[in-house]
């Protein structure tokens, strides 16, 4: 039965490729070792993991000490001559880190602040739940609702003072109403910059300009020393304050820049269009404009937010004790000084965990919205 | 836009104003004016009044007091008997040094990273991967303080250190090494120097010139190349080396001579150059992407080696793309090295608008100063984006 | 319609705005007095383990709170880098700045502010590991020196090592915890600061004898507590404060024996202060009868409060030195309280 079958032309069932054309050997002669210089990049790329990654591995975990140590004295006897990182005072003032100085008895309100955003996150990722319009409203008042929870003096809440608020809750303060608040103004930012009113689009732009041509520690430094100089004599108000109001302007003008580029990228005719509809400038925006723009801006502004988050770190350049700064106070105390490495990484590997999670959420929004044209 | 408005003959009232779109802009943009005027009024009322109850002068009269304070690391002459003008020039010039210094860095490692991370090597795009969001979502702040922390704890102190290679100490006070110090004659290196500058350059031209009318190809690049190195060699060598190198030498508590690399300045050149090299490998990765799949192909089919195309067809396409969010980056970094203050390097903030300002309370000046110097920096550098737009875009369509 | 500013408008309904002019009436408004401290400086200001703060700077504000408020432990203490202090000072967000601060001609004359005396005479010195083997600062030419930015301390020692001919690197820092590290780390050789700093340095170290404080005292460093211009009133408060602490300690008033002073009535000057006879030195300054009683009850006198937080039986172990009453040798002198 040696006969061959013969088939019409181009009807021939595919043939498996050659041995050696596929497989991890065929991948790797591929990806890794296709040429001489190839071969030396992927050679010496391994040896920087495996000089990098061991060692920190076991540094940070293995030979680590986390509980049973209240110095770092006790930590490096724990430790004997594996010299691993010392974790114990992140342990051991781990209430302050989460909650500054926040009263002890008073925490569960701030438990429950922490909870609703989440949930209001929750909300606004889940299509199926962003549908129910109760829900979203709730979203809405979310806001006002941690502002009272938060601060107190409502309901028979007791007041706080906003120089206990400390570590993450500042950093979470401080980064969401930054985004919250500065989304309105930013908004309005925008449609005036590319306003054909020449003021208004005057105005806006030399705010924009001045507020993105200077550090934002400067900004900072002026919230806090400077502001009162410029107030009614005698007036004065809250730090915190000064500086949410800052870093709101801060934010602002950067997700005006985001948004301006997503007014810029409707096409000519939806503006045309709504003209021709007989709409009023501010139906056209509400209606038609604002909704496309804001939509593909969503990535830029998640963006935006990663930065701002980033950036409430400096807050502690003017005394304000947000993570970085509460565990600068632990590393000054006698007990766990020299401790500047465990800190450093502790706090990169919190807001790691926060961006890092942020900016894969808005890759994958920036491919739904891809697909979706 | 407003071609087909129809004259209306009715009496003019205060609602038909209003209901024009026109007169409604302008009277929107007067209450506009007369709003932000009222706030700048108020603000300067406000101020002039708290500085009269404080008693407090304003004036820029400060700035050519004696300073009275010493700076570590100083690229022109100063010391504490100079003006705090010149402090603030001090301090300038090293946020010019490391936002310069940060900039060529992250530039060469974002294009690196970016350029590998499209790599066909697994290992390499996924460690480059690695190096980007790491690095991106990690707060710049930390990333000064610890490399700052590694460097102080990490290396020994002057005493114990040794050197590496002749002339080359690695201390936790910085890094020495042998300095050239140029003796008399050494001018002529540098208009040598300049005289093959010009020459590569007008030689290029004219290859180009070449090119274009015959289709000839001189090597342009190499003559230039050996021209720009070769003759300040050449008038060196004949000068007879009117070099002398400057050792650094154990002498007390430091090393004396040479030339010392701080930690202060090392951390935060590392630092921002790490951080902002992410970035650029992302605007970098999506330059490259951005050139549409169809102009290689194209190459390839008009016989374009793979070496050229990359650099005639899709690096020359990428550029459109990268560069206004490159200069956007180089501007952040520069703006990021403000936060030298965390670590005491001495720049402009913490110079003029630190130590000056508190040793002369002169808050408002001092900070008017600051501010003005950073967007001085990036209005000019937003002229010059602006100037290059307009000529990609005249190019392009 | 100059005082239109919608902006603050808005913000005054979130916030509570305080217009007044009199520092006094703010404070009893308020309840509570808002005193600038250090962020971290042992035996002048810093918190303990139960979170309260303690220490020299930290018992004027407690006296002063005392006198105002009838109680010592109404003070919100408001920790202050050296470089922002007088600003916020000046920003009315605090009553009175107690925080190692050096009373200089530039500092009263150009900055808008009043001392209001001296609760502690220091001046500026050196330390370093003895491991070094320095004996006198002299021999301290081409060292690498921590210093704090934005204090005198930085201009004494430019001048002090341009006066000798020695050149140095100045290595600034923000806190005293950064100084510290730096120190520890090798970054430099000497430390310099006030004195009592350096004690106050020197006893959180592991192994406090691994380091010496030189001889040399190279500046004078007169610290007291600062107010802001334009109150008159506040000013004698803070400063007859601190002197009623000095007067009583020359009374030999303190807090063990001042019920039993008041009560004698062939005690004039102790009744006086204590306000158990007819004067009414408290209502002068707009004050309680009671005011220094009230300091003396709680603060204690300032040998009291001297021994308690910088004294020989503390980590410090500071001598009186300059800080001695006049009649001890010092210069400590109060004016009469006539």
């Amino acid at each position: 039965m040696s006969t061959t079958k013969k088939y019409p032309i181009g009807m021939h069932p595919a043939l498996p490729p050659p041995s050696g054309s596929v497989g991890p050997v065929r991948w790797m002669r591929d990806n890794l070792f296709s040429s001489v210089s190839n071969t030396v990049l992927t050679v010496m790329g391994l040896y920087l993991i495996y000089i990098i990654v061991p060692p920190f591995v076991e540094w940070a975990f293995i030979d680590s000490v986390v509980l049973g140590a209240d110095s770092r004295k006790e930590c490096l006897k724990i430790m004997g001559d594996d010299r691993g990182a010392c974790w114990s005072f992140v342990y051991k003032r781990w209430g302050q880190f989460v909650y500054g100085f926040y009263p002890v008895e008073e925490r569960w309100r701030v438990n429950l602040a922490f909870l609703l955003v989440a949930a209001t996150v929750a909300v606004v990722l889940v299509e199926r739940l962003r549908a129910n319009k109760a829900l979203m409203i709730g979203a809405l008042l979310l806001p006002v609702i941690c502002f009272f929870l938060i601060t107190g003096g409502l309901f028979g809440l007791v007041d706080i003072p906003t120089n206990k608020m400390g570590g993450i809750l500042l950093t979470m303060i401080v980064g969401l109403t930054g985004i919250f608040v500065s989304l309105p103004i930013s908004i309005m930012l925008a449609l005036s910059r590319i306003s054909k009113l020449p003021i208004f689009s005057i105005l806006a732009t030399i705010f924009i300009e001045f507020i993105r041509g200077v550090p934002l520690i400067t900004l900072l430094f002026i919230a806090s020393t400077l502001l009162s100089y410029f107030l009614p004599p005698g007036s004065n108000f809250d730090l915190l304050l000064r500086v949410l109001i800052m870093v709101t302007l801060f934010s602002a003008a950067y997700i005006a820049e985001v948004i301006r580029g997503g007014l810029a990228a409707i096409p000519v005719g939806q503006y045309e269009a709504a003209d021709a509809l007989g709409l009023s400038y501010w139906q056209s925006m509400r209606l038609i404009i604002l909704p496309q723009a804001l939509k593909i801006s969503i990535p830029g502004i998640v963006g935006s937010f990663i930065g701002l988050f980033k950036d409430t770190t400096l807050v502690v350049i003017i005394g304000l004790l947000d993570p970085l700064g509460i565990g600068m106070a632990a590393i000054s105390t006698t007990e766990w000084s020299g401790l500047g490495t465990e800190l450093y990484v502790f706090i990169g590997m919190f807001f790691f965990i926060f961006c890092f999670s942020m900016s894969r959420y808005s890759l994958h929004l920036e491919k739904k919205l891809h697909t979706g044209h | 836009m407003s071609g087909t408005q129809v004259k209306e003959k009715k009496s003019v009232t205060l609602g038909s104003i209003w209901r024009d779109k026109h007169s409604r802009g302008v009277i929107l943009q007067i209450i506009a004016v007369i709003g932000i005027l009222l706030f700048l009024g108020n603000i300067v009322s406000n101020t002039v009044e708290n500085l009269d109850r404080l008693g407090v002068k304003v004036g820029f009269d400060f700035l050519s007091e004696p300073s009275n304070y010493d700076i570590n690391q100083t690229l022109i002459e100063y010391s504490s008997s100079d003006s705090h003008f010149r402090a603030g020039l001090v301090g300038l010039l090293n946020t010019l040094l490391v936002a310069v210094c940060g900039i060529v860095v992250a530039t060469i490692l974002g294009f690196t990273a970016g350029v590998l991370r499209l790599s066909n090597n697994f290992v390499l795009s996924r460690l480059m991967q690695v190096y980007v969001e790491i690095t991106r979502n990690v707060p710049v702040l930390l990333q000064i303080l610890l490399w700052h922390g590694i460097l102080i704890h990490s290396m020994p102190v002057p005493k114990k250190a040794e050197a590496l290679i002749e002339g080359v100490i690695l201390t936790n006070r910085g890094i020495y090494l042998p300095q050239p110090i140029p003796q008399e004659g050494f001018g002529w290196v540098w208009i040598a120097l300049l005289v093959g500058i010009v020459f590569a350059v007008f030689f290029k031209r004219y290859a180009n010139r070449i090119q274009t009318e015959t289709g000839k190809l001189i090597p342009a690049i190499w003559i230039g190349f050996v021209a720009v190195i070769g003759l300040p060699l050449v008038t060196y060598l004949l000068m007879g080396s009117p070099i002398e190198v400057s050792y650094p030498e154990l002498k007390g508590f430091n090393y004396k001579g040479g030339f010392v690399i701080k930690p202060e300045f090392m951390a935060l050149w590392f630092a921002l150059s790490i951080y902002t090299g992410a970035f650029i490998a992302e605007i970098v990765r999506a330059g490259i992407q951005s050139v549409s799949h169809g102009q290689t192909e194209a190459a390839h089919a008009l016989g374009i080696k793979p070496n050229f195309t990359m650099r005639l067809v899709v690096i020359p396409q990428a550029l459109r793309v990268i560069i206004p969010p490159l200069i956007s980056q180089y501007l952040n970094l520069t703006k990021n090295s403000s936060l030298a203050i965390a670590i005491g390097y001495m720049d402009l903030v913490a110079t003029i608008g630190g130590i000056s300002l508190n040793q002369t309370g002169r808050a408002l000046e001092s900070m008017g100063i600051v501010l003005g110097v950073y967007l001085f920096i990036s209005i000019a550098i937003s002229a010059a984006m602006n100037v290059y737009n307009k000529r990609v875009s005249l190019v392009s369509r | 319609m100059k005082k239109l500013l919608p902006i603050a408008v808005s913000l005054a309904a979130l916030t509570a705005m305080n217009v007044s002019a009199s520092t006094l009436e703010d404070v009893q408004a308020r309840g509570v007095l808002k005193c600038g401290v250090s962020t971290g400086l042992a035996g002048f200001a810093t918190p303990n383990d139960a979170g309260q703060w303690e220490g020299l700077d930290v018992d004027l504000c407690r006296a002063v709170a005392a006198a105002v408020l009838g109680d010592s432990e109404k003070v919100e203490y408001v920790p202050l880098t050296s470089k922002v202090r007088f600003e916020v000072l000046k920003s009315g967000e605090i009553d009175v700045l107690s925080r190692v601060t050096t009373w200089t001609f530039t500092r009263d004359a150009s900055l808008g502010l009043n001392f209001a005396g001296v609760n502690y005479y220091d001046g500026q010195g050196f330390m370093v590991p003895a491991a070094l083997g320095v004996s006198s600062a002299k021999d301290l030419d081409g060292a690498s020196i921590c210093i704090q930015t934005g204090t005198t301390t930085e201009l004494n020692l430019a001048e002090y090592f341009k006066l000798n001919g020695m050149s140095y690197e100045p290595v600034p820092v923000e806190t005293s915890a950064e100084g510290r590290q730096n120190y520890i780390a090798g970054r430099c050789d000497v430390y310099t600061t006030d004195a009592s700093a350096l004690a106050a340095q020197r006893s959180v170290f592991e192994d406090p004898t691994a380091h010496v404080v030189l001889p040399e005292i190279i500046s004078k460093e007169p610290l007291g507590p600062v107010v802001r211009h334009g109150d008159d009133q506040w000013l004698d408060i803070v400063k007859w404060s601190h002197n009623a602490m000095l007067n009583a300690e020359e009374l030999n008033i303190t807090s063990k024996n001042l019920d039993e002073r008041g009560a004698n009535a062939n005690d004039p000057s102790a009744q006086g202060l204590l306000g158990t006879n007819e004067a009414k030195l408290g209502a002068m300054l707009g004050l309680d009868k009671k005011w220094a009683y009230n300091i003396i009850k709680q603060v204690g006198n300032y040998s009291e409060s001297f021994e308690r937080n910088v004294g020989k039986e503390t980590a410090l172990k500071l001598e009186r030195g300059l800080n001695a009453l006049w009649t001890n040798g010092g210069i400590q002198y109060a004016p009469p309280l006539k």
